[in-house]
């Protein structure tokens, strides 16, 4: 048979076998099976398997993120304009924010972060896989779509790619990468932008394409997030309605602004049973909770409008949700499976605190306008002691009932008396 | 008296190809093999040499560790080859049958009278203690233990599994000769479960606590019904018989022969007309493979369900505790796109573009394709939603990944077998070896505790 004969899928079949077991086997992999799903058959075990395997776990958490990623590259561009020509009076979402002029903004602001992280993130992936030895593991697929989103739009790309450099190998690789890491590699990457360059990732001129550049000029634009405003005590100045908060028509992280579109994809991965509803759920009532107790602090009189804390601790308390970054980290950050707490018990706390305190940061550390990140990446160090306590829970209960039970002697022991358990 | 037990978590695999309720008698195998793989844990030590001519219940071999307990032909013939593998370790014994079966005739024993330790030696010394398993361990019973209880599952719920309220028909004499006899074994009680709406044979026994169970997959497996009904303590050992198996022992004690007969249902999608067929322990697969033909020639024959079963090859043998073959297509081929295109031919617990979901009782024909690549655990929440034992799958696998002796105990791995990890390991995103991790746990336990 001539060689032209052959399939393309048969031609990367006889390739694999080619690299099997050499250096590059891993990068030849990776490639592979994103284009067709592995030959491999069960050894051991059950014969037959359910049809889902991490590709596709990953993949449902990018279809998720994608309606947020399209509103972005419009929102890049929307802030851009708004800040140049002011908000528009009469709003129309055909003609001021699904234009060209506003995507194209974000093709040349939002897409180079998206190509940078997931380039410079694959590519250590893939230089770990092959240093090691390993299958390239799917973890970074969400991360690398996470990143672009949970960074203001300014953010220079060489920035970018330091941060995801140093995110993927201190906060992955390190422990043995994908699900072995104690902290959400997006967030680690998240913390360093945030701590090595604090004057590119916070203030009011890196929520808006170039308004850095033009800071100090004479057509000098800014745009600051509302949690800016209220953290100054400046609530009054904005210019945002609820409505406008809730579809996320307002200056933020590039992915963040959208309450409406995170809450479709929230409810998109609680459906395809991807992501814990539980963690969302309990994240959700976090929030509310801690925001409940502000605003009661403040109807009782014991904060004054002079206080710093006022602007915040004022702002209606399910409004917390749909401004920053909160349902961004509740629904695409504090689900991660792997820094997350495991068990279903486990989750209901470890989501509850991640709302309360989140809430809590935003308004006790105006310095960290934004406290999900910090307030998830706290639990993630903490979910391993909550579900050793879940799980202690379940050894308790394995040893009160053994010592309720009677233990049979063995019959060479020739003795039919019964013995009671000595052993706890 | 009995109880009622409800299974909610689990999961339904629905395959095509059950077998059709209609029994054949299969051709005669020229061959019988016992497989050692089946007595996992047992060290044999041969008691006829190879060339020599056994009767159907004749012993073949014993258990180093336990001298007494002996492992007998299941038909007459020619002891034909010991098969050695590494370290001259023995796999398997074939045996060339006779055309004249001649079987060894125990005295007969009276069950009603007959006390323990004469029960206990006869189904010993009669080549019925094999039957008889144990847990914690998942292995063989031990003779010397004193067993809490001692659980027979009546109610199947694996895909494609031998339907035993078909195949024990008219089998109620043996049963309860089985069941009086096992009864005397134990201080505890005898529990019996049947399907909740099931026309079961089983539940006409007298001398049992009679359990009906209902609730999808794994409510049949006797390690779920374990741990509903009485979960097993560190230092306690229950045992287990599967209902066929009851069967045999049933008629030993009634006729003082071993009889390896036994109805199997031949089922799965590469087979043409799946049905059951009536043969022995040991006998050659392709005996009733053939019969009821085959689709295409890349197919994977299995010695049991397609949850815990074992590969074999077509021209293999029955396997000892086996009482269903299955056939399904190799799945050694690459799909285009698989990680991310929707999926309508294929099951999954996840709503993920798969959609099985929506329709819960549509028959699915499986390869044996793992669909995805071996991968750290990383999706959790997930075993739980199958798992309904009172026990935290992923950590208990975990523990005995790293081998941590005190945590596989306090996390109850007492209580489990490998086939309790069937459907975890189905469901595993990960791709992970569920049954092999457990066993190789039990293993190690068993060892370092005994």
């Amino acid at each position: 048979m001539s060689d032209k004969k052959l399939t393309f899928k048969k031609r990367l079949h006889i390739l694999k076998h080619h690299y099997r077991g050499k250096k590059m086997a891993p990068a030849f992999n990776a490639l592979h099976t994103f284009l067709f799903a592995p030959d491999e058959t069960t050894h051991s075990g059950s014969h037959v398997r359910a049809a889902d395997d991490l590709k596709r776990t990953m993949n449902t958490v990018i279809m998720a993120l994608v309606p947020v990623l399209l509103f972005s590259m419009f929102n890049a561009g929307y802030q851009h304009f708004s800040a140049i020509n002011g908000f528009p009076q009469e709003f129309s979402l055909m003609n001021d924010f699904l234009t060209w002029d506003n995507f194209w903004i974000g093709i040349i602001k939002v897409l180079p972060l998206v190509v940078v992280s997931y380039g410079v993130g694959l590519l250590v992936e893939f230089i770990f896989a092959v240093i090691k030895g390993h299958e390239v593991e799917e973890g970074y697929l969400v991360t690398g779509m996470l990143v672009p989103l949970i960074v203001p739009i300014d953010t220079p790309l060489w920035m970018l790619a330091v941060a995801v450099v140093f995110g993927v190998v201190i906060g992955k690789e390190v422990f043995g990468g994908t699900g072995m890491n104690i902290l959400n590699p997006a967030l680690t990457i998240r913390a360093f932008l945030f701590f090595a360059y604090p004057t590119w990732m916070s203030g009011d001129k890196v929520w808006v394409y170039e308004a850095v550049e033009r800071a100090g000029g004479p057509d000098a634009i800014s745009g600051e997030t509302i949690l800016g405003y209220l953290a100054q005590n400046k609530g009054a100045e904005m210019s945002y309605s609820v409505s406008d908060m809730f579809f996320g028509f307002i200056p933020g992280s590039v992915g963040e602004t959208s309450a409406f579109l995170i809450l479709l994809g929230g409810l998109f991965l609680i459906f395809s049973k991807i992501a814990s509803w539980r963690i969302m759920l309990s994240a959700v009532i976090g929030s509310l909770v801690m925001g409940l107790i502000f605003n009661g602090v403040v109807d009782a009189g014991w904060i004054g409008e002079t206080s710093k804390f006022y602007g915040l601790m004022s702002f209606d308390f399910w409004q917390h949700l749909i401004v920053g970054g909160l349902a961004f980290g509740i629904v695409y950050m504090a689900t991660d499976p792997v820094t997350g707490a495991q068990t279903n018990r486990g989750k209901w706390f470890y989501g509850f605190f991640i709302g309360f305190l989140s809430v809590m940061i935003r308004v006790f550390n105006p310095a960290y306008p934004e406290g999900v990140f910090l307030a998830i990446l706290l639990m993630n160090v903490f979910a391993p002691t909550i579900d050793h306590y879940v799980v202690r829970g379940n050894v308790k209960r394995r040893m009160k009932r053994l010592k309720n039970a009677t233990i049979l002697p063995k019959d060479s022991a020739g003795k039919a008396n019964e013995l009671h358990a000595e052993t706890v | 008296m009995s109880k009622d037990i409800r299974i909610k978590k689990g999961l339904n695999i629905n395959l095509v190809g059950a077998a059709e309720q209609t029994t054949s008698k299969a051709v005669l195998s020229n061959v019988y093999a016992i497989r050692l793989n089946d007595f996992h844990g047992v060290t044999p030590k041969m008691l006829v040499k190879q060339g020599a001519e056994v009767k159907a219940g004749e012993p073949l071999f014993y258990n180093k560790n336990k001298e007494n307990m002996l492992f007998v032909s299941p038909v007459s013939g020619e002891l034909v080859e010991i098969v050695r593998g590494a370290r001259r370790r023995i796999l398997s014994l074939k045996i060339l049958a006779d055309k004249e079966q001649a079987s060894v005739s125990n005295d007969l024993l009276n069950v009603e009278s007959a006390s323990k330790e004469e029960v206990k030696a006869y189904l010993l010394k009669g080549g019925c203690w094999p039957f008889v398993k144990q847990r914690p361990y998942d292995i063989i019973a031990d003779p010397d233990t004193n067993p809490k209880a001692i659980f027979v599952s009546g109610y199947v719920t694996a895909p494609l599994a031998a339907d035993l309220n078909y195949v024990l028909q008219g089998k109620e004499k043996e049963l309860q000769a089985a069941i009086t006899a096992l009864g005397k074994l134990t201080p505890g009680k005898v529990h019996v479960s049947v399907g909740k709406s099931e026309n079961s044979p089983l539940a006409g026994l007298s001398g049992v606590e009679l359990h009906k169970v209902s609730g999808p997959h794994p409510a049949g497996l006797v390690g779920t019904q374990i741990n509903k009904i009485d979960p097993i303590n560190k230092g306690e050992a229950v045992w287990t018989v599967t209902p066929q198996d009851l069967v045999i022992i049933g008629e030993l004690l009634l006729t003082g022969k071993f009889n390896a007969e036994r109805i199997v249902a031949l089922a799965g999608s590469s087979v043409k007309a799946p049905k059951y067929y009536k043969t022995k322990i040991g006998t050659e697969i392709s005996t009733f493979l053939y019969s009821s033909g085959v689709e295409g020639d890349n197919f994977r024959v299995i010695n049991g369900d397609v949850l815990t079963g074992s590969k074999s090859a077509p021209d293999g043998y029955l396997g000892y505790y086996n009482n269903t073959v299955t056939a399904i297509p190799e799945g050694d081929d690459y799909e285009l796109f698989g990680w991310n295109k929707p999926v309508f031919n294929k099951i999954s617990a996840t709503r993920a573009l798969t959609f099985s979901w929506m329709q819960p009782n549509k028959k699915y024909d499986l390869t044996t394709n793992t669909n995805g690549e071996h991968r750290a655990f990383v999706v959790t929440g997930m075993y739980e939603k199958v798992f309904p034992l009172d026990i935290f799958p992923m950590q208990l696998l975990k523990a005995c990944m790293v081998k941590d002796l005190d945590e596989m105990e306090q996390l109850g791995l007492y209580e489990v077998a490998p086939e309790d990890f069937s459907l975890t390991e189905f469901v595993c995103v990960s791709k992970q070896p569920h049954q092999q991790i457990i066993r190789e746990g039990l293993d190690l336990l068993h060892k370092e505790i005994g």
